[in-house]
């Protein structure tokens, strides 16, 4: 029993317990625990408003969680003292709506994070870059700029500038919900090839068919709590709640699933 | 026709002579003060004023105040008004007694670090907050994003309205003549006595606008250079542009 414990730990990624989140009244979050283990894919998913974006930020502390505790491994990264920075170059972020450094072509994104936060020379990043970006399929667009770019390729951009970094894990906060429906698929195939790969991923979306096919667990918010969570087989089948169901139906609706 | 303009020609010919002979002394005496003062000022208030900005959009609040109150003070004062208390107020006062120049520099430095810091927090504040997320969210410091990724937009961004700035402090170095600076429009004075002797007192209006044409040249001269740069440093993205052709 306490070895599986022990190796258990070791494979724990990310550990969240207990994260409260308050905007004045608005209680955003309201108690949130979560597990990844390396190597897991999972999507949280949700009514608008629930927390899922919060969590995410609440994760990797741009936005810091009024109580509750978050481990990357062992380290506890809701204690003052830890070196956030460090923290946060361990923890990959793609957001909706990109962010990419907009005076910077695609290498200057993906080559910056590994020069100024890793110090690595601009020879060592340069060649890390370009890997990155052949990974995402981008290398032809390694000289062009954010403007000169489809959505879904600035978001592959994206999703290379966290891996430049090599994460120990990657969040996703609605990784496509900016995207035109026929760029959709060039980001998803780039997850699905890094979940095979075995990268940590922890997914906000509502990309069922995505969930179905690559996430070990679902994650079911609602309120600011998790109400459900397990298997995609198992919430798709057999949900214990109702309002699971619900949720699932309608979205299965609205995407033809 | 022909005979007439002849005629007229030659009689201004001797007129024409002492205003070009005016120009001279303006351009060797008075240009090279302005020019001096201008960048002088303009790189006071750059010195002062990006600094100024940055604690306005990042500064904790006290900080925050405080530039808002110099802001506010050296924008609200005129340049002429800040000239006299830099020269002949501190000189009565405190015994203080700057060069005029010196004098002249300072006070409108200040003022223009006012002006240029709200050059630059917009500038800054124009720049998505989306872009110090992406930079805090792979490990950078508060400092290094600021370095890396928000100033170098916020530059870009800032460039047409600093231009303003350069063609409004140009034109303010002539109220430094009002403490005795010899500038453009000091000497331009100085030669009034001469061309009134000379030619006649309506003659004074060409010489001023001789004047005006070399602060004229000056300033379209400064706004073709920094016209320049906001195209060399231009990137996709970052035209200052609407979309809308029609």
């Amino acid at each position: 029993m306490e070895g599986t414990n022990k190796q258990d730990a070791d494979r724990i990624v990310l550990r969240v317990q207990d994260v409260h989140k308050a905007y004045g009244d608005n209680e955003v979050l309201r108690g949130v625990s979560c597990e990844l283990a390396r190597g897991e894919t999972k999507v949280v998913i949700g009514p608008s408003g629930t927390g899922k974006s919060t969590l995410l930020r609440c994760i990797n502390q741009l936005t810091i969680p009024d109580a509750g505790h978050v481990w990357l491994g062992n380290t506890e990264i809701t204690c003052k003292d830890c070196d956030i920075n460090q923290v946060r170059s361990q923890i990959g972020f793609v957001f909706q709506s990109f962010n990419l450094f907009t005076h910077m072509n695609a290498l200057g994104n993906v080559r910056i994070g590994p020069m100024k936060v890793k110090r690595m020379d601009k020879a060592s990043a340069t060649k890390l870059a370009r890997e990155e970006l052949e990974r995402v399929g981008l290398s032809a667009k390694a000289d062009a700029f954010p403007a000169e770019l489809s959505g879904g390729q600035q978001q592959r951009v994206s999703i290379a500038r966290a891996l430049a970094m090599f994460p120990q894990l990657i969040l996703f906060d609605e990784p496509t919900s900016a995207l035109d429906p026929e760029l959709i698929g060039e980001v998803l195939a780039v997850m699905i090839n890094l979940a095979k790969d075995g990268m940590t991923m922890l997914v906000v979306s509502h990309e069922m068919g995505f969930a179905r096919s690559v996430a070990d667990e679902i994650i079911f918010m609602e309120e600011g709590r998790v109400l459900e969570q397990g298997p995609p087989a198992q919430l798709f089948t057999r949900a214990k709640h109702d309002r699971t169901k619900q949720f699932l139906h309608k979205i299965a609706e609205l995407y033809g699933e | 026709m022909v005979h007439v303009s002849r005629c007229n020609k030659k009689g201004d010919q001797q007129a024409v002579d002492p205003i070009l002979q005016s120009i001279w002394p303006i351009i060797r005496d008075g240009v090279p003060t302005t020019i001096l003062l201008t960048l002088g000022l303009l790189g006071l208030g750059l010195l002062a004023g990006f600094p100024l900005a940055f604690a306005q959009v990042y500064g904790y609040r006290p900080l925050r105040w405080l530039c808002k109150a110099y802001e506010q003070f050296f924008r609200g004062i005129p340049a002429l008004v800040l000239i006299l208390i830099f020269h002949s107020g501190l000189a009565r006062s405190f015994n203080i007694l700057l060069p005029t120049f010196t004098s002249a520099l300072i006070a409108l430095g200040l003022r223009s670090s006012a002006y240029q810091s709200q050059i630059f927090r917009g500038a800054i504040q124009a720049v998505s907050s989306g872009q110090m997320l992406a930079a805090r969210s792979i490990g950078m410091s508060k400092l290094q994003a600021i370095r890396h990724i928000i100033l170098p937009q916020a530059f870009r961004l800032s460039i047409p309205a600093w231009t303003n700035e350069y063609s409004s402090v140009l034109k303010d170095t002539s109220l430094a003549s009002a403490i005795g600076v010899v500038e453009l429009m000091k000497k331009t004075t100085l030669l009034m006595p001469t061309i009134q002797n000379t030619l006649g007192a309506r003659w004074i209006l060409v010489l001023l606008v001789v004047a005006a044409l070399i602060y004229l040249v000056l300033t379209y001269a400064g706004n073709w250079g920094l016209g320049f740069l906001e195209n060399r440093v231009r990137i996709p993205g970052f035209e200052m542009k609407g979309g809308v052709e029609r």
